[in-house]
């Protein structure tokens, strides 16, 4: 059995570091909230729709209540108020709203208990829409059986919605089990989520609602023919993380993207904003049965992958204390590494080996997400697809859960119907030649793949260490993640940040937090 | 001097090519010939379809061997290149030290939608890329790297904030073209608000040539395989031979 040989008080170490790195937080967990986290909530009331200019109706509300300084106890309060007064469900009062009929706080706030009893209806509503999503999923499952692993997982990237349908029928036919929708380039620093399908998207389409449900209804139908359930993921990132969580819980995502940290180091938001958005992001993930990915392959691919290869151990460490405090169970954490050694490098494939060893045996029980090579890809299709089949063989080797494809054009453009087809049948075939190797090899104790597993998770626990010790921002703003400094009061999002009043009320977290038993 | 060129397979001249695409076709005989077809439609000889693959969805995946007859003349050819010798970085700051005697300034970013800091990181960044350090570890060089989904706005505000000597830009996301008219709004701004010639303006990324970038307007362009000691060798020839005029 290919196993490491991890020193077991070095692995408690790091995670005792991280679990305190992340216990840090409660303050902001429990005392602020966002802008997009009172949107969600919007949004889990069943408030939907834009403007004809474009702009979102949970975002018109929350400005509204936001200009009147009513933020504070939350949204859902005063919407549940006006229904109250009114007579009329959440969508007509957001209608109103926009309309300009309507002031929310310019009514006469009812009897608590009274809104309470009504957000709680329309929680339990919402909630068990959720709940039968999660139910259908593990229903197709059951049906058709589980996820091969590593799973196949292609991208889609066309800037059409429906172009890429196509490509993602094409795709699930020829084997693959994840879709992954490119989103728009640019959408991680919007906002707001856009409105309707994308016909006309620069490097991808944008993750909406309707983009979302377009997917899913055409890959459910793929699926029933194939007798595969054919899983459709998207990105819960940037600066409407639980937003995109919600709308994907309600049209029965698969998997999202939902990194702790990557806003904050990769695309300049700010880190309370970030760690706050995520943590309601990732609850909802957990209730829905979505399994989260988390992005370290960023890690390796702004700096060198031996050097820093310390700095994904130490990212997944601190992914996983923080999924945890949102209720995600380990075998929906694909927590991510990537494949991005310089191939010029003498013993690459060792290093690799040690590297990919580390991760799946840190975390046995999460669908590791493993990412190709892109850093040293180029215009040589012919060398990168070699490199790919290096990458599905390790992939294979050490059992990881999600296998991203390389595409042979990585460097070049986002796939082609052709380019994608190679890549599914480069894994195909490397999976089914490499199948139960890894029981016939053994690691002598002394080699050089468990010495390098072993100093790298060292690296890891003593950068946990010192970064538990000063404190996560004051470790951030120091430039000692990924080389940038982030200070707690810079970054995109920050005036999207506020503090609770003692009586604000979240109906859905609330009840997601006791269902999940946080 | 034979300058007369034809794609080479295993004998001179024999005009030898792959071809690789898609067809929205069915894998079969019919399908097979539509590709024969295409390729001789194309103008090749001897189109000899290798492999036909079931893509799904009606699309069939050809691979093909052909041979052309068509040539050409590499004595006619004409291509722009950034012709500035390349330094190393000690090179280069002694080179700027003595034909400069002054500090540059460089204001470097990836502009508008574009979210890829990889290009621009690899040239300017104090690591670099691959042995080579960034422009930031020059001594002679002040160089400000922006990040990603800069405002071609605010570009320019912070070059003339910063009296810099040059703006450095990347494209790295292309598709429908995208890269062309983040350029164009660059350039066109930059000539609005009179900037054009006073500073350098050089773009760089996997889709850009010399050619290119100069029918854009800008100075200098620089594509795939380019170092930082590149970039740092032109802007420093070049500054010097502008100031020296």
């Amino acid at each position: 059995m290919l196993k490491l040989d991890l020193d077991s008080n070095l692995v408690n170490r790091a995670r005792t570091a991280a679990t305190k790195i992340s216990s840090d937080f409660d303050w902001l967990f429990n005392g602020y909230s966002s802008v997009t986290i009172e949107r969600t909530v919007l949004r889990l009331m069943g408030i939907d729709g834009a403007t004809e200019d474009g702009k979102p109706l949970p975002n018109l509300i929350i400005e509204q209540l936001q200009s009147a300084g009513a933020l504070h106890k939350g949204a859902a309060i005063w919407i549940a108020n006006a229904m109250h007064h009114k007579s009329m469900s959440a969508q007509e009062v957001a209608d109103r709203v926009t309309s300009g009929e309507l002031q929310l706080t310019a009514l006469p706030m009812a009897e608590p208990e009274l809104l309470y009893n009504l957000l709680s209806t329309l929680s339990e509503k919402m909630l068990g829409q959720i709940k039968a999503q999660k139910a259908q999923r593990e229903g197709y499952f059951e049906k058709y059986g589980p996820r091969r692993k590593p799973a196949i997982y292609v991208i889609v990237a066309t800037g059409n919605i429906y172009e890429d349908l196509t490509q993602a029928r094409a795709a699930a036919r020829e084997g693959a089990d994840i879709i992954a929708v490119i989103r728009s380039t640019a959408q991680s620093l919007l906002d707001y989520v856009p409105y309707g399908a994308t016909l006309v998207g620069f490097g991808g389409t944008y993750a909406t609602q309707e983009n979302f449900r377009i997917m899913r209804t055409g890959l459910d139908e793929i699926s029933e023919e194939l007798g595969r359930y054919i899983s459709l993921t998207n990105y819960a990132s940037g600066l409407c993380m639980p937003e995109i969580a919600a709308m994907g819980a309600i049209e029965r995502l698969d998997l999202m993207l939902n990194d702790a940290m990557y806003g904050i180091l990769f695309r300049d938001i700010n880190p309370k904003r970030t760690l706050l958005d995520q943590y309601f992001a990732r609850m909802i993930n957990a209730y829905a049965g979505i399994e989260i990915q988390t992005g370290e392959d960023n890690y390796l691919t702004t700096s060198d992958a031996i050097d820093k290869a310390y700095t994904v151990t130490a990212s997944q460490l601190l992914n996983e204390s923080f999924a945890l405090k949102s209720g995600v169970k380990p075998e929906k954490m694909g927590l991510g590494h990537a494949y991005e050694i310089d191939p010029e490098k003498e013993g690459s494939f060792t290093y690799e080996l040690a590297h990919a060893l580390l991760t799946r045996q840190l975390f046995p029980d999460a669908p590791v997400k493993y990412m190709p090579p892109t850093k040293f890809a180029s215009g040589n299709i012919y060398k990168t697809h070699l490199m790919d089949a290096m990458f599905n063989f390790v992939g294979q080797l050490t059992g990881q859960g999600v296998q991203l494809l390389g595409m042979m054009t990585e460097a070049i453009h986002t796939p082609h119907l052709v380019d994608r087809s190679l890549a599914i049948e480069n894994a195909q075939y490397i999976f089914r030649a490499v199948e139960g190797l890894a029981d016939n090899l053994q690691l002598s104790p002394d080699s050089f793949i468990n010495r390098r597993a072993n100093s790298v998770l060292l690296e890891a626990t003593e950068f946990l260490e010192k970064v538990a010790a000063e404190g996560m921002f004051s470790a951030m703003a120091d430039g000692d993640f990924a080389e940038i400094k982030r200070p707690e009061n810079g970054g995109k999002g920050l005036d999207g940040v506020f503090e609770r009043d003692p009586d604000y009320f979240n109906p859905f977290m609330q009840q997601m937090k006791k269902e999940l038993g946080l | 001097m034979k300058t007369i060129v034809k794609p080479y397979g295993d004998t001179l001249n024999d005009g030898k090519v792959q071809l690789s695409f898609a067809l929205p076709a069915k894998a079969d005989a019919h399908g097979k010939e539509a590709a024969r077809m295409l390729i001789l439609s194309m103008g090749f000889d001897e189109a000899e379809i290798t492999c036909m693959r079931e893509l799904g969805e009606g699309f069939t995946h050809f691979i093909a061997y052909a041979s052309t007859s068509a040539s050409v003349d590499t004595s006619k050819i004409k291509v722009k290149v950034v012709e500035t010798p390349v330094m190393e970085m000690e090179e280069t700051d002694l080179y700027i030290a003595e034909h400069l005697g002054r500090e540059i300034t460089i204001v470097g970013a990836c502009i508008e939608s574009d979210a890829h800091t990889v290009g621009i990181d690899a040239i300017m960044n104090m690591k670099g890329y691959n042995h080579r350090f960034g422009l930031e570890r020059y001594q002679s060089f002040n160089a400000v790297n922006m990040g990603a989904q800069v405002p071609s706005e605010d570009l320019l505000a912070k070059a003339r904030e910063l009296s810099a000597d040059v703006i450095l830009v990347s494209q790295v996301v292309t598709q429908k073209n995208i890269h062309i008219q983040n350029l164009t709004r660059l350039i066109e701004l930059a000539e609005a608000e009179g900037l054009r010639d006073k500073m350098l303006f050089i773009c760089g990324g996997p889709r850009i040539s010399h050619e290119l970038a100069i029918e854009l307007g800008y100075d200098a362009g620089f594509g795939t395989g380019t170092y930082s000691t590149d970039v740092a060798s032109y802007i420093a020839i070049t500054l010097s031979k502008k100031q020296a005029e």
